[in-house]
């Protein structure tokens, strides 16, 4: 008979299995948070999906903080049965952004980290389709990093000084 | 000359034993596409046998724009992402803002908010089942069920001024109390449009021609539904009964009494089925909400945070206090708590989440919005391998794909 | 039952011309124009919320119908005039074009909605700002999406430019040289 699994035996298990992976926890407006190291996040995640019941992903995106030089990937995981919400989060370089896919554990992730490839420039290895989906493919530039301006520069017939850019 | 089928000259030719595909580009404009993406299909004469998309035709880049807005100028971005039901992505909106800001909202805004939104529920549902039945060939329905969506929008309009980029209310309740004349409006409509539901329920709901039509067509199962992370009626239609307002309610969900409708093969017409039922539970909803009101006082439209809320007019010109609030709301001089938050509503595809990051400044530093169209349209190419194109169309209009969701 | 008396029915003017007794001699243009601007038959290229105000324009309320765009035509080779309802970014852009570039003459372009005169709201990276980057526009219809009243106000500004329309003009020079100017041949 399985008992169920509350928030502070979600981070005992956690702790037992992957303590070494773990930075921080967290609870944030009551969201459960985990800081994790990358090197074996789809692991972590595929452990909670076969033990704990987090079989629903609900989203994965990516965070640029410049000036820690990092670009944060999020994933969040939903457990159905007992309706408990998780968030993951690791740190990835700036200049070299790349992790294992997680296809293989949720097909659900494979538009996600295509998003997140094209706004960011993470590399998902693994991934059986990673080329860009929103924007146009002849892209160079990641927009969505912090250093890429909102408007498109070349455009003539905005004055940029009367609405305060 | 004896001719038998082994010494005949033809079979001196190497038969081919490859298969020959043609591809039809299911293109970007298209009339029965209800948006724009793009389908590359191969075919082996009608029989699909995959399908590639591409989307982004209509990428408007609301998550970097959502980073150089102040919050209140986020809510007309909303608006555009799920356009047919666009007071729930407000409203979400405003949710999440206000548990960034820990905010406690009082009862009537509350049941304000959960009677627009399943009127927008409504009308979402009303495009969607029209346009399935279009797209199979019945316009009736479309003709019929439009002239109540614009009734809805008359009432959308006495609330907030505008039809269908609504923009309606503000973080921390409405920017007005709801004139009579909606509540009249709305009176009306609700004797009104039960009886042309049912005539439009009579036209398809247990025709023999939409139900072999329909039945079987792009079929999903529940398994395959979670792995795809399907939210919504969708998923509802392939068995699991998920639903937003019931796993994690919000704005006084729990006080309400509905049914969760839940089909059992994920096919068209359960999708269809799903969205029927869910208008009818709307409805009850609605009715639940009115009777509610009448028990609170009816001059309460926002919460009682004046840091937050713009005064009214009056009160700026006479009174100090509140020109100061005005100012400092206007100017972005408002503490905002830094921290990340995530919230989720049950729009009219499934749980549309808004994750937000704030560094303490007027504007988001990150925000993410969890689009349900988007992630379900993944799983659109498997749903329609083997099956013919016209089932392959109807497939489409009956996820109810909608453009603004599906690029963000 | 009410009365309709006929000094409430309005007769649209009739172009000029000699008028006899089983006969109305008029120039051609009058009577082509005359022909012409009660059967536009529109091409809807909707992307987004616009695109649902059409439908509303559509639908029984609002009726475009009833000004002569009853049959909307989806194939470019068949459509008079190009409705482009909601946002074009940039990726749409060159499918834009094409659909223009494949109408036949006479052919006009109404730009409907604040997105797709100038952008609109999204003054981003990905938006093309305005349409007129890549086609030439005849008429546009402000609004963030514009009341199916501006709509049809826009169709009714359409339909007098077609009116008034010379036989010549697509042929003539100032008509080529604006073409080239887009970049269409």
């Amino acid at each position: 008979m399985e008992e169920v699994s509350t928030e502070e035996q979600i981070v005992t298990v956690l702790k037992e299995k992957f303590g070494g992976e773990i930075l921080s926890i967290e609870s944030p407006y009551n969201f459960l948070t985990v800081i994790l190291r990358p090197e074996k996040i789809i692991s972590i995640i595929k452990f909670l999906y076969d033990e704990e019941g987090y079989q629903y992903l609900t989203t994965l995106c990516g965070v640029h903080y410049p000036d820690q030089k990092s670009i944060v990937v999020m994933y969040q995981l939903h457990n159905l049965r007992q309706n408990k919400r998780l968030r993951l989060k690791i740190a990835l370089p700036e200049d070299k952004p790349v992790v294992p896919t997680l296809t293989t554990v949720f097909p659900a992730a494979n538009w996600m980290e295509r998003e997140t490839y094209d706004f960011f420039g993470v590399t998902f290895e693994g991934h059986p389709n990673l080329i860009r989906i929103l924007n146009v493919e002849e892209m160079i530039i990641f927009p969505m990093r912090k250093e890429y301006p909102l408007e498109d520069q070349t455009r003539e017939d905005k004055n940029d000084q009367m609405f305060g850019r | 000359m004896e001719q038998t089928t082994n010494t005949s000259a033809l079979t001196d030719i190497p038969v081919q034993e490859e298969k020959q595909y043609s591809y039809l580009n299911l293109g970007p404009t298209h009339p029965a596409t209800h948006g724009i993406f793009q389908n590359v299909l191969k075919m082996d004469g009608e029989i699909i046998v995959e399908a590639t998309p591409t989307i982004g035709y209509i990428h408007r880049a609301f998550e970097k724009l959502a980073e150089h807005r102040p919050f209140y100028q986020i809510t007309p971005i909303t608006d555009r992402m799920n356009y047919c039901s666009s007071p729930i992505n407000n409203m979400g909106w405003h949710m999440t803002v206000e548990k960034l800001l820990k905010i406690e909202i009082p009862k009537r805004v509350q049941y304000i908010r959960v009677i627009i939104m399943e009127l927008s529920r409504i009308s979402d549902h009303i495009i969607c089942n029209t346009i399935i039945g279009q797209d199979v060939g019945a316009t009736t329905g479309f003709l019929y069920l439009f002239q109540y969506r614009e009734r809805i929008y008359e009432i959308f309009e006495e609330i907030c001024g505008a039809r269908l980029t609504t923009n309606i209310g503000r973080i921390g309740g409405m920017e007005r109390n709801i004139p009579d004349k909606a509540w009249d409006k709305l009176d009306q409509w609700l004797i009104d449009f039960p009886v042309a539901f049912k005539e439009f329920s009579g036209l398809l709901e247990r025709n023999r021609i939409f139900m072999d039509r329909t039945i079987n067509c792009g079929s999903i199962t529940a398994e395959k539904a979670l792995s795809y992370s399907f939210s919504g009626p969708n998923l509802r239609a392939a068995g699991v009964d998920y639903d937003v307002r019931v796993m994690n309610p919000y704005s006084s969900y729990e006080e309400f009494d509905f049914i969760v409708p839940v089909g059992t093969q994920g096919d068209t017409y359960d999708r269809f089925m799903v969205r029927q039922q869910e208008m009818h539970e709307s409805l009850k909803i609605i009715h639940q909400a009115l009777e509610k009101l009448k028990k609170e006082p009816s001059d309460i439209y926002h919460a009682d945070v004046p840091e937050y809320v713009l005064p009214p007019k009056e009160d700026v010109y006479n009174d100090m206090e509140a020109l100061i609030y005005h100012f400092k709301n206007i100017m972005g001089e408002t503490e905002i708590p830094k921290g990340e938050v995530y919230h989720a509503v049950e729009g009219g595809n499934g749980e549309l989440g808004f994750y937000l990051i704030s560094d303490g400044g007027r504007k988001p530093y990150r925000l993410h919005f969890r689009r349900p169209c988007f992630i379900f349209y993944q799983a659109y190419p498997e749903m329609i391998k083997g099956s013919m194109l016209s089932d392959a169309i109807i497939t489409m209009s009956s996820m109810n794909v909608i453009a603004g969701e599906l690029d963000s | 039952m009410e009365k309709v008396s006929l000094n409430n029915v309005k007769v649209s003017e009739s172009p000029e011309g000699v008028e006899g007794a089983g006969f109305f001699a008029t120039s051609l243009e009058k009577a082509v124009g005359l022909a012409r601007k009660n059967s536009i038959w529109p091409l809807p290229f909707a992307t987004s919320c616009c695109g649902i105000e059409f439908m509303a324009t559509m639908g029984s309320h609002y009726d475009l119908a009833r000004f002569g765009s009853e049959r909307l035509s989806f194939s470019p080779r068949q459509a008079d005039l190009l409705m482009v309802m909601g946002t074009i970014a940039k990726k749409m852009g060159p499918i834009l074009r094409q659909v223009y570039e494949q109408m036949a003459e006479p052919r006009w372009v109404l730009s409907v909605g604040a997105c797709a005169s100038s952008g609109g709201i999204f003054d981003t990276y990905s938006v093309l700002q305005g349409i007129d980057r890549i086609i030439p526009v005849d008429v546009y219809v402000p609004g963030c999406p514009p009341r199916p009243e501006q709509i049809i106000d826009g169709i009714l500004n359409i339909q007098k430019l077609v009116e008034s329309e010379s036989l010549r003009r697509r042929d003539s020079k100032e008509y080529k040289a604006m073409l080239n100017s887009y970049g269409i041949e």
